[in-house]
């Protein structure tokens, strides 16, 4: 199963690499943004972790090409991460979606920050409550 | 012969780590001093031992010595000599002697410096480091040993890395670990402590020192890895989130916890619990990373050619370690919250707070790190977590910090004078409306993300420079600038350098792919690029398409640079990026494919304020520096009452 | 000794218990593996030109009525290679059509591989720019499924086939759509 990505490496180092650098006819500026947002947000699923936008795979250009084509198409973001989803499953999202297997992801930190500030605000009402030691001045400095 | 000597000389330095971590800690609990006197000995000859190891792998590399199964792994004859020495470190096993060998330097400073401590907590810290050296000498012996032959010799090597061949693998590592390794000071300190049933908080004192240094190195190691990504990687990043920066991340945000809870608990007595538990975070956050790197349990771009065995050691190792201290503090931890009392207002409560969020930013990245594994349990499928996550999570949680960062050095301890802070804050607060205001005007188009940006660091920045200006006017002679209070200043001002350069280059940033022919001048970020085509160039060990660009603003010419593509004697390709730094801007281009009739794809990125991501860094590691290099931490206590001026008997009001 | 007191040793056995989950599951499966979401699914529509006479081509809708397997092969891959040979004596065993999929090749360098290791398939689609791929959620060679009568997906393996692999799952997988219909 390893072999799958030894396959793609091996190809690269047969050929030319630098794939990522892929210049496209874009018709402006904004649509040019949009794609490099749109691709960084999208995963190379033959690659150790990296987008769409850096990866010199030759399945990263093939995906890169039909995200630029379908822009020019006319579809929204959402439809061509759909798109993509529907194929290659939230995988290819860097950005997980929320659904119930990510609440976790989403809301934990601040359901930890909200734990947290409890203890501290527990801690705080107890310490303030003791009487002060003389301040010495000199501390401050 | 030589490579025999050096596994020889593992066992020898294992045996001394051996008798290190188990005699002087004996010897405390029993009041012997002939068993404590065992460990500084213990400490000089396991180092021995373990520099002749590393001197004897590096050795084999110097000489090409490919009967070393590790050295013909990782370096061939027309490899640079050197590329050679750090190519030591350059995978797996190796890395492993240099941190073991790291762990061995700070052990003997901490040993030689030490001569002040009760001899009790001495021997008990450096049995804790004895410890975890003990861990990692059975691991690299067990499954990683650098030394393993590989006989008949081959005549020749494969490649280093064509990555790593670069000096930012000479430092980066290095530096890296340094901090990394550091923080098991800290850790030993603090069991120590907890072993020794110390009540009173002299040991954070001298703990201090170290744990700023490691501190300080380790926000250099992470700053050297973020900017050899950004040269060497040809994309133009310097941050990825990737599992292994994370790794490195993670215990700087203990740590940075962690400085400032050990300057409450020595001056105050209060937050004991905090830095006992911050101190064990800060090292466990090391191990785990040594673990994620090495275990082959997340996919990441950084990480070693993994192994789900030596997981296991680690995994094993990591619960002892982490799980017999959190025992022990479990067991022995201050009962009662000890120290002077504070208000709602104070400096403590200010701390109290920075120490929640930098846990929770800490504990935030530990959760999107391992979540594709939560979800592999959880049978979701496979989940990505990658920037557009953290980027977002991140700042939010740290918005809070940006925001009272400044009230930091005003509030003072116990009780605060809010009033006064105020009047000395506000204008800095003016100054950061102000400036955010006249960037909105200059540039109408600017994103919101640079606006705030531009005020979160005038705010930050103008708030230090603020309270540098009052320490100039109102702290006693001699007591000014002491090097504490000046490593706070430096490293608060790095702050503010790197908020600048993130947020600024993050919204004003322009990438461009474009398609270039021969003499074809196109625009980008405002300036004119010229392509005049491309050479073949030959290096000493590889052959690279070289492409001309010359740089104009306008009629003059800012530069011209050189992007490669070279093709290494291992069949590896790499793109080399060309780059033009600069103060304010970067111009960065990177060569692409061939297009046709001598056309080509040009990668071209303008990032303005992108270096102040890393000089924030550098000013940074010098506070921590500084920080450290106080003498109140050495003296032994009354000495440095009777260094002290006499108090200033009036609080001067600002 | 409070409960507070051991709650990081609690948190901490927790993560623990995650990571040996992690380390267990990296034995068994492939880090790179990615679940198809095209089970129970429809195939996705095509049409594909033949490798032995491009005139002729193949959709989707050609192929309903009968279950058929899919398998992604290139003349470049290496994996493929290995999984060459056990293609040759299945092929006949399965009961099912084999298709092979030509994806992102040179059909004059495809014909000569085939030459040379045999043919295993009763027909080769060409897929020169990988665009069926994509449609599929290919993301390496080779790559099989397995396609129902009705033209829904029953089933993909990722990776070269082996024979454990096929009495596994691939051929429990073949059973299970004859018990469905007579």
């Amino acid at each position: 199963m390893k072999r799958i990505v030894l396959i793609v490496v091996v190809l690269l180092a047969g050929l030319h690499a630098a794939f990522a650098i892929d210049p496209l006819p874009f018709k402006d500026r904004a649509e040019e943004v949009r794609f490099q947002k749109l691709t960084r947000q999208l995963r190379c699923l033959v690659c150790q972790n990296q987008d769409l936008a850096d990866s010199d795979a030759d399945l990263a250009k093939d995906l890169r090409r039909q995200v630029f084509q379908m822009m020019q198409e006319g579809k929204t973001d959402d439809q061509i991460k759909q798109y993509l989803v529907s194929r290659y499953n939230d995988f290819v999202l860097y950005d997980p979606p929320l659904h119930a297997g990510t609440w976790l992801l989403w809301f934990g930190p601040f359901a930890f920050l909200a734990l947290g500030a409890a203890v501290v605000v527990t801690i705080l009402r107890k310490r303030t409550r003791q009487p002060l030691a003389a301040v010495d001045s000199e501390e401050d400095w | 012969m030589l490579p025999e000597l050096g596994q020889f000389a593992l066992i020898l330095a294992l045996l001394l780590a051996a008798v290190q971590c188990t005699l002087p800690i004996w010897g405390a609990w029993r009041g012997n001093p002939a068993l404590i006197g065992v460990a500084r000995p213990a400490v000089a000859g396991q180092a021995v031992f373990v520099v002749l190891a590393f001197g004897i792998l590096t050795w084999a590399f110097l000489t090409q010595d490919f009967s070393v199964a590790y050295v013909a792994q990782n370096s061939n004859l027309s490899l640079p000599w050197y590329y050679r020495f750090p190519a030591v470190w350059g995978a797996h096993e190796g890395s492993l002697l240099l941190w073991i060998l790291i762990l061995n330097i700070w052990t003997v400073a901490v040993a030689a410096f030490s001569r002040h401590l009760p001899e009790a907590l001495m021997a008990r810290v450096l049995g804790v480091l004895g410890f975890i050296s003990c861990g990692f000498l059975l691991f690299t012996i067990l499954t990683s040993n650098p030394f393993l032959r590989h006989l008949p010799a081959l005549p020749d090597g494969s490649d280093l890395n064509p990555i790593l061949q670069d000096p930012g693998l000479i430092m980066h590592p290095p530096m890296l670990y340094t901090g990394y390794v550091g923080f098991s000071v800290a850790f030993a300190f603090a069991i120590a402590a907890l072993l020794g049933g110390e009540l009173d908080v002299a040991w954070v004192r001298w703990a201090r020192p170290w744990t700023n240094v490691a501190w300080a190195f380790l926000t250099l190691g992470i700053t050297l890895g973020s900017w050899w990504a950004y040269y060497v990687l040809g994309w133009g990043g310097w941050w990825f989130w990737d599992p292994v920066e994370n790794a490195s991340f993670m215990p700087w945000l203990v740590g940075t916890a962690l400085i400032h809870s050990q300057a409450v608990t020595e001056k105050r007595g209060s937050f004991r619990a905090w830095t006992l538990l911050l101190s064990i975070f800060a090292f466990s956050l090391s191990l785990l990373g040594t673990f994620l790197v090495r275990s082959g349990v997340l996919t990441s771009v950084h990480a070693f050619a993994s192994d789900p065995r030596r997981g296991i050691f680690i995994l094993v190792f990591l619960g002892i370690v982490v799980g017999g201290s959190l025992l022990i503090y479990a067991l022995r931890a201050p009962k009662v919250a000890g120290g002077k009392a504070f208000r709602l207002l104070s400096r403590e409560t200010l701390l109290l707070v920075n120490n929640l969020m930098f846990v929770c930013a800490a504990a935030m990245v530990l959760l999107g790190t391992l979540y594709p594994i939560i979800g592999d349990m959880l049978g979701v499928g496979r989940i990505s977590v990658g920037p557009p996550y953290f980027g977002f999570v991140f700042p939010l949680l740290m918005l809070p910090v940006v925001l009272l960062i400044p009230f930091g050095p005003f509030f003072r301890w116990a009780m605060a004078d809010w009033g006064a802070a105020w009047r000395s804050l506000r204008p800095a607060l003016i100054l950061a409306l102000a400036a955010t205001i006249a960037a909105a005007l200059v540039f109408p188009h600017a994103p919101l993300r640079a606006l705030m940006g531009v005020a979160a660091t005038f705010w930050v920045g103008a708030g230090i420079v603020a309270y540098a200006l009052r320490r100039w006017r109102e702290a006693p002679a001699g007591r000014r600038y002491t090097p504490e209070m000046l490593g706070m200043i430096l490293a608060h001002f790095g702050l503010a350098v790197f908020l600048a350069g993130v947020l600024i280059t993050g919204a004003t940033s322009v990438e461009r792919d474009l398609g270039f022919a021969s003499n074809q001048t196109q625009q980008v970020g405002g300036l004119d690029f010229r392509f005049t085509g491309v050479a073949r160039v030959k290096g000493p060990n590889y052959l690279a398409d070289q492409g001309t660009i010359e740089v104009r603003d306008g009629d003059r010419l800012v530069t011209t640079l050189h992007p490669q593509k070279r093709q290494y004697s291992g069949q590896q390709m790499q793109s080399i990026a060309a780059i033009r730094g600069g103060v304010f801007r970067d111009i960065y281009v990177a060569l692409g494919d061939p297009l046709g009739n001598d056309a080509w794809g040009v990668r071209i990125y303008v990032k303005p304020f992108v270096r102040w991501i890393w000089a924030g860094g550098l000013f940074m590691l010098f506070g921590g520096l500084t920080a450290a290099a106080d003498r109140r931490f050495r003296a032994k206590r009354a000495e440095a009452d009777a260094v002290a001026p006499a108090a200033v008997p009036a609080q001067v009001s600002a | 000794m409070s409960l507070g007191r051991l709650l990081p040793f609690i948190g901490f056995a927790l993560i623990v218990a995650l990571l040996v989950f992690g380390l267990r599951w990296n034995r068994t499966h492939d880090m790179n593996w990615v679940p198809s979401p095209l089970i129970n699914k429809p195939a996705p529509e095509f049409t594909l030109p033949l490798l032995y006479d491009s005139t002729k081509s193949v959709s989707r809708k050609e192929l309903l009525g009968k279950p058929w397997l899919l398998n992604v092969f290139g003349s470049w891959c290496v994996t493929c290679q290995d999984e060459h040979p056990v293609l040759m004596t299945y092929a006949k065993k399965f009961g099912v059509q084999l298709i092979g999929l030509n994806w992102k090749d040179d059909p004059d360098a495809a014909k000569r591989w085939l030459a040379q290791f045999g043919n295993p398939y009763d027909t080769i689609l060409v897929d020169t720019d990988g665009k069926a791929g994509i449609d599929f959620g290919v993301y390496g060679a080779p790559e099989t499924f397995l396609v129902d009568g009705q033209g829904v997906v029953r089933y993909k393996h990722i990776g070269n086939l082996t024979p454990e692999s096929i009495a596994r799952e691939l051929d429990p997988a073949i059973a299970r759509l004859r018990t469905e219909r007579p």
